[in-house]
């Protein structure tokens, strides 16, 4: 008896949760973020969400009309995700969806979110097979192609003539394509290759191997808490005289942590926080104002996708015509405070590529901040796979 | 090689020895309360954050350290008060996912109180540098430091638990609860302290990777999964086990990691020796646990099952 | 005791309520209503299996996430290979889990307590080492599946609603098949083991290998879940057998009481709407979900049903 009214309250549960389905309303745009927002790599995707949601206040009504934001937390969890994407497609109906940060995350969303035919824009993600032979109309990458970052360090070792260099990554899949492309663009000989454990916390036994082959150079691919790790006790092993080249392992969501232990170390970025273009100043400062950090690239390619979507609704006249406003994103029709932007026939970047360096700012803080550019006007390599229909 | 093998030797007895810091708060409580915390592993993420926080507040690391010691006692015993003391007469099972529940809140709050990205602490100068050890390679000195704290917390829970009366009763009261308390012995009491002196060493553990490990909202589960390995291996509620387990556990790591590849490519060729290293390293502390486990159901040391 | 005929009332009436949701979702115009049900009933099927051998076993496994993550590489390995039947799918997948089941299980099965939880968590680990470095599948990334399975050669599992519908008529076969299974003097026999083995063996009954088929059994079932769940959210990645994962699936046994085999569905039913719920209500909602589960425990000994029940 009393197990019935159980399962009465539990229908109850189940309808109050069937929302009303939104009525679709020409005049307000619908947007869709979803960032990983709890758990250990919640600091990046808080970065993204805040980096949009400026841009969106400064803008005010995106492409002149009425915005709506929705924004979903994917946990980092594939399936969750690709829940969370067909809630906002289907229950919420979105216009478009920006997010993730994480390639996994992406792989599991693109296809429930384009196969819907609403648009994708992701800030940070980039992987090879969506720029090749998987690309798809309906998606557009604002950040890079995943392997982009490690060929810039790979460029700037072949320059510096260095041939003996050693290499670090996490053993999983952005691990082993980072290695690849650092080597797609560095002919010299590689001393060592060491893929750790993934959230591996004592690097001790690397850095001693490190340290008896005493080579030019090491590269490493380390994001997130493994990077704070890794660069503390790459310092402490008293290995700073050897080159520390990296790509995702200090930017501004690790430096808080890696502070000085990071002092001198190089990345390869697409944009640092005091890079010289038009409007990139005033995008640093106003996000240090707002939030109280410096913000890293998740946050400035999350700021540039909403600028994107306002110039090509204007430039569309809304989001009624689909192919319109997808001709329209195709063209960039904005100001990307990284300077020259552009899209390439898969709707990946074209940008440029820099060289940076961790320096400590007059304020105290630590950023990176550009060397030198190494790569001028830079497509991806799998463009050439890609067959858009 | 010889040289690079007796260093990776030194690596993995300090990482074995880190683990031992972590695990030997859990393996008391779990010994001697037979009581599973998995909330453990936030506590001494909390002990780390503590020791940030402290850090800052006073400017001096060491200062951090000794405040976040009675910090993290008084949250032991605020858990044991609120939480824990209504769960010793519960099964495992209870306990397990009560105390899953309690990672889930208490790694949300430090999300909300700190945030969620990184911290650090600055370790003492006097600390910092690297000594030299053979040719090129050099050892952190701080590392040092790890390895002598972890000595010494293992001599002195030896001590206590051997040498003293209240190591006495903690033995008897693990052996026979109800007789204990006939004898006049307030177990409740017992208890209460043993939970809050394990609260504390997992925050002296917290405090003392601060400066080499980083300092996120990640950093408990990370560690939480091998300290259970840990004590499991060497048996549960025997700190000697633990020792021995934690050291096992921080060398078979290392020294797979490293000579694994190598002694792989003795017998096959090179990449598939690379791929087949790269599939077996991270579970080769797993495969070690299961192969223990498999001759001896209880462990190394364990006695009880 | 439990009245009998009271469950069979209560299981009509929670599958018949799934049954009628489709129809309620077109009603009220929102599709996604069938894609988070189709997500629950899954959990339901794997919960289903975990209740059996942790509530009438009393073998807590803390890796079980391991079984759905086998049967979901099961479907993209045979889906890149160019099978596409469910039929298929689910026989291969029953049969990789049939295997680590049998290895794992006999060795697990020597131990006992906490030392059984951690062994099952450690090859469940061990699993997901395995997935992560399996860089044909994507590694960690995982793999999109570009297409659902085929039933009987036809695309039809591409229709939400239909796919809906085989997990459900998939749960309540096996549903049917658990409550036989307890029912069943193998099921006795199993009880028994838990509550006293050393009798059980002087009446000339070995548990172990009782115990052993119930964690091979339960383990199939999973995988069956598993296969469903790749399905449901086409895409497969080690995500699947994350030890949370595991974690959760011992919590939804818990929440709908255990050794309770609709509790389980029930359970299931209300950890994953409680945790859409409260994700809606705010971005902190692991420190809600941890202080119910909590409290839960604390505060009932027969699941959230039993504090519907009030305290006995």
């Amino acid at each position: 008896m009393t197990k019935s009214r159980n399962i009465l309250a539990l229908l109850a549960a189940t309808t109050c949760l069937a929302g009303p389905a939104a009525a679709q309303d020409d005049d307000t745009l619908k947007i869709g973020l979803i960032f990983t927002l709890s758990g250990p790599a919640a600091v990046l995707g808080e970065m993204g969400r805040d980096g949009f949601l400026l841009a969106a206040e400064q803008i005010g009504e995106i492409g002149g009309m009425k915005t709506e934001i929705v924004v979903m937390d994917d946990e980092q969890k594939p399936d969750i995700a690709a829940n969370k994407a067909r809630e906002l497609v289907e229950r919420d109906q979105v216009d478009i969806v920006v997010g993730p940060i994480f390639s996994n995350i992406l792989g599991a969303i693109v296809k429930p979110v384009t196969d819907s035919g609403t648009i994708l824009i992701s800030p940070n993600a980039g992987p090879s097979n969506l720029a090749g032979a998987d690309c798809s109309r309906h998606l557009f990458v604002t950040s890079y192609q995943n392997d982009q970052m490690h060929e810039v360090m790979g460029a700037y070792a072949q320059k510096q003539g260095f041939d003996n260099v050693f290499l670090l990554a996490p053993n999983y899949q952005a691990g082993k394509d980072s290695l690849a492309g650092f080597r797609h663009s560095y002919q010299g000989d590689v001393a060592g290759e060491i893929f750790t454990q993934l959230g591996q916390l004592d690097y001790s036994a690397e850095l001693a191997q490190i340290a008896a082959m005493q080579p030019d150079a090491v590269f490493a691919f380390m994001p997130g808490g493994m990077g704070v790790n890794l660069v503390k006790q790459y310092r402490q092993a008293g290995l700073e005289t050897i080159p520390f080249l990296s790509a995702f392992t200090v930017d501004e969501s690790t430096l808080p942590a890696q502070q000085d232990a990071a002092l001198g170390f190089f990345g390869g970025s697409n944009w640092a926080p005091d890079l010289d273009a038009p409007g990139n100043a005033e995008f640093v400062a106003a996000y240090e104002e707002k939030f109280g950090k410096v913000p890293a690239v998740y946050a400035m390619q999350a700021y540039d996708a909403a600028y994107l979507i306002d110039g090509a609704l204007r430039e569309a006249g809304g989001t009624a015509d689909k192919d319109a406003l997808i001709a329209a994103l195709e063209s960039a029709p904005f100001n990307s405070v990284r300077g020259d932007f552009s899209f390439g026939p898969n709707h990946y970047p074209v940008q440029d590529f820099y060289l940076t360096k961790v320096v400590q700012r007059e304020d105290g803080k630590f950023a990176t901040s550009v060397v030198e550019k190494i790569f001028d006007d830079y497509a991806d390599n799998y463009v050439g796979e890609c067959q858009m229909n | 090689m010889t040289n690079l093998f007796l260093l990776q030797l030194l690596n993995g007895m300090q990482f074995g020895i880190l683990l031992f810091l972590i695990a030997a708060g859990l393996t008391l409580v779990f010994g001697i309360m037979d009581f599973v915390n998995l909330a453990h592993g936030v506590i001494y993420m909390i002990g780390a954050y503590l020791a940030v926080t402290f850090a800052q507040m006073t400017g001096s690391y060491g200062l951090g350290l000794l405040l976040t010691l009675p910090a993290t006692l008084l949250i032991g015993l605020l858990l044991e008060l609120l939480v824990f003391r209504k769960l010793y007469d519960r099964p495992h099972l209870d306990q397990v996912l009560a105390t899953f529940g309690l990672v889930m809140v208490l790694t949300e709050a430090v999300e909300i109180i700190w945030g969620a990205a990184p911290l650090s602490v600055r370790m003492p100068d006097l600390l910092s540098g690297s000594v030299p050890l053979v040719g090129p390679m050099r050892y952190p000195v701080f590392r040092l430091v790890v390895i002598g704290a972890g000595l010494v917390t293992a001599a002195g829970l030896w001590l206590v638990i051997t040498r003293t009366r209240i190591g006495m009763r903690l033995r008897a009261g693990a052996t026979n609860r109800a007789m204990v308390s006939a004898l006049g012995v307030d177990i409740r009491k017992l208890f209460t302290i043993i939970f809050a002196f394990g609260a504390m060493l997992a925050g002296f553990a917290g405090a003392m990777v601060a400066p080499i490990l980083t300092v996120d909202p990640g950093m408990g589960e990370s560690v939480l999964i091998l300290a259970f390995v840990v004590i499991v291996i060497g048996g549960i509620g025997s700190v000697k086990g633990a020792f021995a387990g934690a050291l096992l556990v921080g060398l078979v790591d290392t020294l797979g990691r490293s000579f694994g590849p190598i002694i792989l490519r003795a017998v096959m060729e090179p990449s598939a020796a690379a791929q087949a290293g790269r599939v077996l390293a991270p579970m080769l502390v797993y495969i070690l646990m299961a192969a223990i486990l498999a001759a001896r159901p209880a462990g190394l040391f364990g006695a009880r099952t | 005791m439990r009245l009998i005929p009271n469950r069979a009332w209560a299981a009509t009436i929670l599958f018949t309520a799934f049954a009628v949701l489709p129809f309620l979702a077109v009603a009220l115009d929102d599709s996604y209503l069938v894609v988070i049900a189709s997500r629950i009933l899954c959990y339901a099927i794997a919960a289903l299996a975990l209740d059996l051998i942790l509530g009438y076993g009393g073998m807590v496994s803390f890796g079980h996430a391991a079984y759905l993550g086998i049967g979901a590489y099961a479907v993209a390995i045979l889906s890149r290979a160019g099978i596409t039947d469910l039929g298929l799918h689910m026989l291969a997948a029953i049969a990789a889990a049939a295997v680590f089941a049998l290895v794992t299980g006999a060795i697990s099965l020597r131990t006992r307590g906490i030392y059984f939880i951690m062994i099952t968590l450690a090859f469940a680990q061990m699993a997901y080492f395995f997935f992560v470095s399996l860089s044909a599948y994507g590694g960690d990334d995982g793999v999109t599946l570009n297409a659902r399975s085929t039933l009987f050669g036809q695309t039809i599992l591409e229709d939400d609603t239909a796919l809906y519908y085989t997990v459900l008529v998939l749960l309540i076969g096996l549903y049917l098949l658990a409550v036989a299974i307890t029912r069943s003097r193998f099921g006795r026999v199993l009880t028994g083991a838990r509550e006293n083995p050393v009798r059980m063996q002087a009446i000339g009954f070995s548990p172990f290998r009782y115990q052993l088929t119930a964690f091979i059994i339960s383990g199939c079932m999973t995988a069956i879940a598993g296969v469903m769940l790749a399905n449901q959210t086409s895409y497969v990645s080690p995500a699947f057998m994350n030890w949370h994962r595991s974690g959760e699936l011992v919590v939804m046994v818990v929440f709908g009481g255990i050794g309770n085999l609709l509790g389980a569905v029930a359970g299931a039913t209300i950890a994953l709407l409680l945790e859409e719920w409260l994700a809606v209500l705010t971005e902190h909602w692991p420190l809600l979900f941890g202080l119910i589960l909590v409290l839960v425990v604390l505060y009932s000994r027969d699941g959230l049903s039993g504090l519907f029940r009030g305290r006995r």
